[in-house]
């Protein structure tokens, strides 16, 4: 432990000396998450008029989460303003009348009718002369649907203008099915604000790199002749590749958390919870530690190293959604993502800034580790040729 | 007391055989010479002695301490000099002595002023505060060996340490060795310069092909292979004449006559001499000049193995 300590401050040194991890480290992810920050508007500022009614004569475990809790973050959110109506008919007159753009109408037996294997249909009712509030509005139903993944529930929207009455509505709603099981319906807002996803994005991207520097390191002394110094010296090889670890994580962490800092108040993103933040942090660090590892250890010299690490690095910051948020791509590739530390990572910030306790972060924490323990576990067995003089 | 004991060491890379059975002991103070061409396994011996490289068979002990690439007790004992330069280029010298001295488990208190020490022995102190990368050559071989020398080992290990030296460093890499050599540091010293061996080194190994092909004192590995003195006269007149008068001598072994050189193969030189001088002025062929050549490294070298020292 001794000697890593020697050898860490001696990479450490030699590091801040060179600039070159400060520069990767900090000042590159700072200054891309604030003109990212400039640039791209934050979803949560746009704010809209759209009105819209709300009818639940369903009163069941599929329209309730809708009613009280996706359509209030929404609202929160400042896209829609929700009013409650007693009845189809009531809502529909004042979609009539033009008070509201659009109203959703669960009718009763709604879900009876799903249990029981049949097809349903949730109607939205909207003003003939603004298409967009209806699109908007069945858009927000669409999500929730979607991650509600409920067995043959159609949405129809239909149009309405002066005097149609609603049993003419209901039989020209056109009816589609999705065949897909019950699932998870407490998915309520866990996505980043703009800001927080853009400083989270850009620091765990650039945290591959950083976290290069030490493990690199490894090469370069070898590349220097410094490697059978280091060897013949009394201290275990154990020693010498702890401290490249330790520089490695050493370096990743202060960069890290300069940057929560400095996006915290620089541009207000929002990281949550500190001491979650923190274990999300170290957990990550240790990923990128590992990748980087085996990356270093499958090439033969300093050069071919940072050549594939950073094709490593830009391929797992891409598919791990560092750039844009996961949820605007294609379903499956979300789930590849869930191949990165990266998309682990922000969806553990994810969940930290939805405000839940710090519970959320296990998984995506014992998922960071993991990268960590294989990757370490495959790297060590390269080890020998590693440390041979 | 023996500081370095090995036996048996080999090592193979593939099917290239690198070292094989290879074994020596070097007492303290004494200077030993590895003596080899270009790929006779010396760098791969020294790096098994060390501790760097696992061997496939033998026994190392330093200080009566056993050496693997496992242990770490018996490594503070070795200095250890590599043939490449190896030091951090983007630190001073006087941070790579730090650096390894801290390795090396030098005591807070006594590593600054060792350090200065050792930038005085290797004549860099007023440069030490420079990054190495602006340093010379032979300043970075100089720092190379200082590193080598700072915790005082008791076995010290030089791998070529002049390769691409000038002759004023080399002079004074050489002297330190001595000076070494003479405070009691047992020194394993190698090098393809038949010269430095000959100067440095109390005993020689002759290595090549992986294999110590003989080992003893400059005087015994010449007796072993039998060698001759060499006799060069340079005349005025005729060599021939020199040669037919001097061809029946029985101490003369072989003799050769160029323009105005007669070259004469004797066993002891300093016998056969007078009577050679003798013979050319009986002759009436005048003597420019004598030079007597000793058997050398080279020569034994050339005997044992075929070839050159260098190509
Ligand atoms: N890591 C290695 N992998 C494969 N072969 C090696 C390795 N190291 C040395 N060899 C081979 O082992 C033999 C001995 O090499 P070594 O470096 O010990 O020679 P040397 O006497 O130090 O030569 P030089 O005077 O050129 O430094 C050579 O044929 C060399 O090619
Ligand atoms: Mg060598």
């Amino acid at each position: 432990m001794r000697a890593s300590m020697i050898i860490a401050l001696k990479d450490l040194s030699q590091r801040i000396r060179d600039k070159s991890a400060i520069l990767l480290g900090i000042v590159a992810p700072l200054g891309l998450a604030l003109i990212f920050a400039a640039i791209i508007p934050d979803a949560s500022d746009f704010t809209s008029d759209i009105q819209v009614g709300v009818v639940d004569d369903d009163r069941s475990a599929i329209s309730a989460p809708f009613i009280n809790d996706v359509l209030p973050s929404v609202e929160a959110d400042g896209l829609l303003t929700v009013e409650s109506y007693d009845s189809a008919e009531t809502a529909i007159a004042a979609v009539d009348a033009g008070t509201i753009s659009a109203a959703y109408i669960f009718p009763e037996g709604f879900s009876d009718s799903l249990q029981a294997g049949g097809e349903a249909t949730v109607e939205i009712v909207g003003n003939v002369d603004d298409s967009i509030a209806t699109q908007i509005a069945k858009a927000v139903l669409d999500s929730y649907l979607a991650e509600v993944d409920a067995v043959g529930v159609a949405v129809g929207a239909v149009m309405v203008s002066g005097g149609s009455d609603v049993a003419g509505i209901a039989q020209s709603v056109t009816a589609s099915t999705s065949a897909v099981v019950l699932a998870d319906v407490a998915a309520g807002n866990r996505e980043l604000d703009a800001t927080t996803f853009f400083s989270a994005g850009m620091a765990v991207f650039f945290l591959f790199f950083t976290v290069q520097f030490g493990v690199s390191s490894l090469l370069e002394e070898r590349h220097f002749g410094t490697l059978p110094r280091l060897l013949g010296a009394p201290i275990s090889r154990w020693s010498v590749i702890g401290g490249k670890a330790i520089t490695s994580f050493v370096l990743g962490l202060i960069s890290m958390i300069v940057l929560a800092v400095a996006t915290t108040f620089m541009i207000g993103a929002e990281w949550g919870n500190p001491l979650g933040v923190l274990i999300l942090m170290i957990c990550g660090v240790m990923s990128a530690l590992g990748i980087m590892a085996l990356v270093a250890v499958v090439a033969k010299t300093p050069e071919q190293a940072a050549n594939y690490q950073a094709i490593v690095a830009v391929a797992l910051g891409m598919l791990g959604g560092t750039f844009f948020p996961l949820s605007q791509g294609p379903r499956i590739l979300s789930l590849f993502s869930k191949l990165t530390p990266h998309a682990w990572f922000l969806q553990g910030l994810g969940d930290l800034s939805a405000g839940e306790s710090l519970k959320a972060v296990v998984t995506p924490a014992l998922a960071l580790l993991a990268f960590f323990v294989v990757t370490i576990g495959i790297a060590s067995i390269w080890r020998k040729e590693v440390l041979a003089p | 007391m023996n500081v370095l004991e090995c036996e048996g060491l080999a090592k193979a890379f593939d099917e290239l055989v690198a070292v094989d059975d290879v074994g020596f002991h070097i007492a303290a103070g004494e200077t030993y010479g590895l003596l080899g061409p270009n790929g006779a396994g010396k760098t791969t011996t020294i790096s098994m002695i060390s501790g760097i490289l696992e061997s496939d068979a033998g026994k190392v002990t330093v200080a009566g301490k056993e050496i693997t690439t496992r242990t770490t007790d018996g490594n503070a004992e070795i200095g250890y000099v590599p043939q490449d330069i190896a030091i951090y280029p983007d630190l001073t010298a006087r941070e790579n002595l730090r650096f390894f001295g801290k390795l090396y488990g030098i005591p807070k208190a006594s590593l600054g002023p060792r350090v200065d020490e050792v930038l005085e022995v290797i004549g860099l102190s007023d440069r030490g505060d420079d990054r190495t990368e602006e340093y010379s050559g032979g300043m970075k071989r100089r720092l190379n060996i200082g590193i080598g020398l700072l915790h005082e080992p008791s076995l010290l290990i030089l791998d070529e340490p002049t390769v691409g030296v000038d002759p004023q460093s080399r002079n004074s890499i050489l002297e330190s060795v001595e000076l070494l050599g003479q405070s009691g540091t047992a020194v394993l010293y190698t090098t393809h310069y038949m010269e430095e061996a000959e100067r440095l080194c109390d005993r020689v190994a002759i290595i090549d092909g992986g294999k110590i092909r003989a080992e003893g004192t400059r005087r015994e590995l010449v007796e072993l292979v039998g060698q001759r003195d060499t006799i060069n006269l340079g005349v005025i007149g005729s060599a021939y004449r020199l040669v037919e008068a001097l061809e029946s001598m029985p101490e003369i072994h072989k003799i050769t006559a160029a323009d105005a050189s007669v070259e004469i193969l004797v066993d002891g030189a300093s016998s056969v001499l007078p009577r050679i001088l003798e013979v050319a002025q009986q002759s009436e062929v005048g003597v420019s000049g004598v030079e007597v050549v000793e058997p050398n490294l080279e020569s034994v070298f050339l005997h044992l193995t075929g070839k050159a020292l260098r190509d």
